[in-house]
């Protein structure tokens, strides 16, 4: 793992040398009535500033709950942390008592939602809410503030910001909407922005947009991304570098251009499989058999197995922990060397 | 994929207006949304029509228009040369046996208070001679095993199945009277990656063993490419360009599907250099006020005078060579490979 520290002098009590954030065998769990759900169980990964971390997995794999976890927005209960470590700078967020973790929160740490009509308030205004994070976080005068909100509009490219800026949010188009939770993420200018499938409900072309804008800031400000998204494609485009999640377990991790083109964990390799190319007209669509798993009913072993073309036994009786195949390139699988060779990525 | 026969299903110069009305006792009309605006095509028998477009170009619009849940403002569908946009009751009952639906969102599409017996076996209650007496509930068994799913699990409810089990669900039900015709308003967009692929693969086997028509509603460009034989790119209520497969894909003619294709990120890190990608600027205009002459040209970097002046119209465009020639809508129509890296 590459720990190339660029960030800028922090005033906070950093750890020198540490990346910008580590999330270290994190587990979670929700105890329902009807039994406890496994979401997470041990997820590790790392962001560098500069750097974008894609976290690609299908609904239930649990990239949701990991973005929740750090953010410090978990539902509690029903939601236990049961392990694990999720330092930003060093320092272990999880220890920090409330109005710590407050002061990260929008400030240092920022998250961008999917679905930006129910993440907006529809009674305000959005200059009302963009000016909110400079009133609240740093005491600003509304007028102050407004002017603010104006400024930002104007960075995330809506078009006559200020005749706009009293706008509600049903007024807004999708991607303009999109824009305003971006300008919201960017108000504070974090050091780290977590964004939780921002172009999942936008049309292509707008989505295009969007995630340029979002490239663009990222490199201009020099902040660390994690972009959490089921679609591969969008992925393709602007991360450095993927966990792919399955039932709670990163099950492989790699940089972006060698995942693709050789995938070294069946299930990557049958997600790759499973999508239609626009430039190719395919014959039979490959398919993973079967469908994700429960929760409450993680299979033994390797949780992929009753899915898997590779599984033997002892993928139903060990779990295959995520360790290394090649440089940089880590794989969960007890047959890693085998997908990887067939592909072609040793 | 050419069979020379009758189309099956004849859709010509298809509009559907919205009123926009002000005033609570004495309405006036102030306006129209014109969510469909003249649409023309045809769908033969044991062929996929893909129906692509951004939100709001209408295309859901048409597919209830097929379905006759909305009543056109104009035009006419005609399937297999009998009009069908302007009959009701008992007629209508009898049409819609032949054309079904199967709907986007499986979680809302399906009635959570009937059990999956009830949700599939329903049209034979309304169709009693479809299945003879009784037989009806072996027939939602039947139709079980075809989609995939364990005819055992017949009085269960839908909250019991997952999105993709759901869906099959939904199909069945599309197939239990034994339609020639089943519209598909974004079928696999509500599922997730791996599940995708297999209803599609469902939905293929199912139109090879029935001989059945699709339209494919997606806004999905690569999926519609891999199910489809004919794709129509729909822009603000009308049709931009018309084509086969090859024809659209491989060698688009129109501005905006050139647009909409480089738009669609594609899994392949190495390919990405190589992508010319067109990236439009602004949202799709209001279809209360389209723009005059062509639609597109607001966001259409070939825009001259012309284009504001007078409409193109959907049709063969002339200098064009080999599977270019096809209809677009477009006074300056001209072929551009987007989807290949160079």
């Amino acid at each position: 793992m590459t720990t190339n520290q660029q960030t800028k002098p922090e005033k906070t009590d950093a750890v020198p040398g540490a990346p910008l954030l580590e999330v270290d065998d994190l587990h979670v769990e929700f105890r329902t009535r009807d039994g406890v759900a496994k979401a997470i169980n041990g997820v590790s990964y790392s962001v560098s500033a500069g750097e974008t971390l894609a976290v690609l997995g299908e609904s239930g794999s649990g990239k949701s709950v990991t973005a929740q976890t750090i953010m410090g927005i978990l539902d509690m209960p029903p939601g236990v942390i049961t392990g694990g470590e999720i330092r930003f700078h060093g320092r272990d967020m999880l220890k920090m008592d409330k109005d710590e973790r407050r002061k990260i929160r929008g400030k240092k740490i920022a998250m961008i939602f999917q679905d930006a009509l129910s993440a907006l308030n529809p009674v305000y205004s959005v200059g009302f809410q963009l000016a909110e994070m400079y009133r609240v976080h740093e005491g600003m005068s509304r007028k102050d503030a407004k002017a603010r909100a104006i400024e930002l509009m104007d960075l995330v490219k809506i078009p006559a910001a200020k005749e706009r800026v009293n706008d509600y949010p049903h007024q807004f188009s999708g991607g303009m909407r999109q824009r305003i939770m971006i300008a919201m993420a960017m108000a504070l200018d974090p050091e780290l922005i977590i964004a939780d499938e921002p172009t999942t409900a936008l049309d292509v072309t707008v989505q295009a947009q969007v995630m340029d804008l979002l490239a663009e800031l990222q490199r201009e400000r020099h902040m660390g991304l994690i972009l959490i998204t089921h679609d591969l494609g969008v992925v393709a485009d602007v991360a450095d570098k993927i966990a792919v999640m399955y039932a709670g377990r990163i099950v492989e991790h790699a940089p972006v251009d060698k995942l693709y083109s050789s995938p070294a964990h069946p299930y990557t390799e049958g997600l790759l499989a499973s999508i239609p190319r626009l430039d190719l007209k395919g014959q039979d669509l490959y398919a993973i058999k079967g469908l994700p798993p429960n929760l409450m009913r993680i299979p033994s072993g390797c949780a992929f197995n009753p899915r898997c073309p590779y599984a033997q036994d002892i993928c139903r009786a060990d779990v295959p922990p995520l360790i290394e195949v090649a440089p940089a390139r880590h794989s969960a699988c007890h047959f890693a060397q085998q997908v990887l060779d067939k592909n072609g990525g040793s | 994929m050419t069979t020379a026969a009758e189309p099956i299903l004849q859709v010509q110069n298809l509009v559907k207006h919205f009123p926009l009305t002000q005033g609570i006792l004495f309405q006036k009309q102030i306006g129209a949304v014109k969510a469909v605006d003249g649409v023309n095509f045809e769908l033969t028998q044991g062929e996929t029509l893909g129906l692509v477009g951004e939100s709001g170009c209408g295309k859901s619009t048409v597919a209830k228009l097929l379905m006759n849940l909305e009543r056109a403002t104009a035009g006419q569908v005609r399937y297999k040369g009998e009009d069908i946009s302007k009959v009701s009751g008992k007629a209508l009952r009898s049409v819609r046996r032949n054309i079904q639906m199967v709907f986007q969102d499986p979680y809302t599409s399906l009635n959570p208070r009937m059990t999956v017996a009830d949700i599939i076996g329903e049209p034979y209650a309304i169709h009693p001679e479809a299945a003879p007496k009784g037989s009806a509930k072996h027939r939602v068994q039947e139709l079980l095993e075809l989609v995939g799913l364990n005819p055992e699990h017949i009085n269960r409810y839908p909250h019991q199945f997952s999105g993709g089990q759901r869906q099959r669900i939904g199909i069945a039900r599309g197939l239990a009277l034994n339609p020639e015709i089943i519209i598909c308003d974004e079928p696999v967009s509500a599922l997730d990656v791996s599940v995708q692929a297999q209803v599609i693969n469902l939905m293929e086997k199912l139109q090879g063993e029935f001989g059945l028509s699709y339209v494919f509603i997606a806004h999905d460009l690569s999926i519609v490419r891999h199910i489809s034989d004919r794709v129509a790119v729909m822009y603000l209520g009308k049709i931009v360009e018309i084509g086969t497969e090859t024809e659209i894909y491989d060698h688009p003619t129109h501005p905006y599907t050139q647009a909409l294709l480089s738009a669609v990120p594609v899994p392949d890190p190495a390919a990405r250099q190589h992508r010319e990608r067109i990236i439009l600027t602004g949202d799709v205009p209001s279809p209360a006020n389209p723009p005059s002459g062509c639609r597109f040209r607001t966001r259409c970097w070939k825009a001259q005078e012309i284009c504001a002046q007078e409409e193109p119209l959907l049709q063969i465009r002339t200098g064009l060579q080999g599977h270019a020639v096809h209809a677009s809508a477009c006074h300056f129509a001209e072929e551009k490979d987007i989807v290949h890296s160079h």
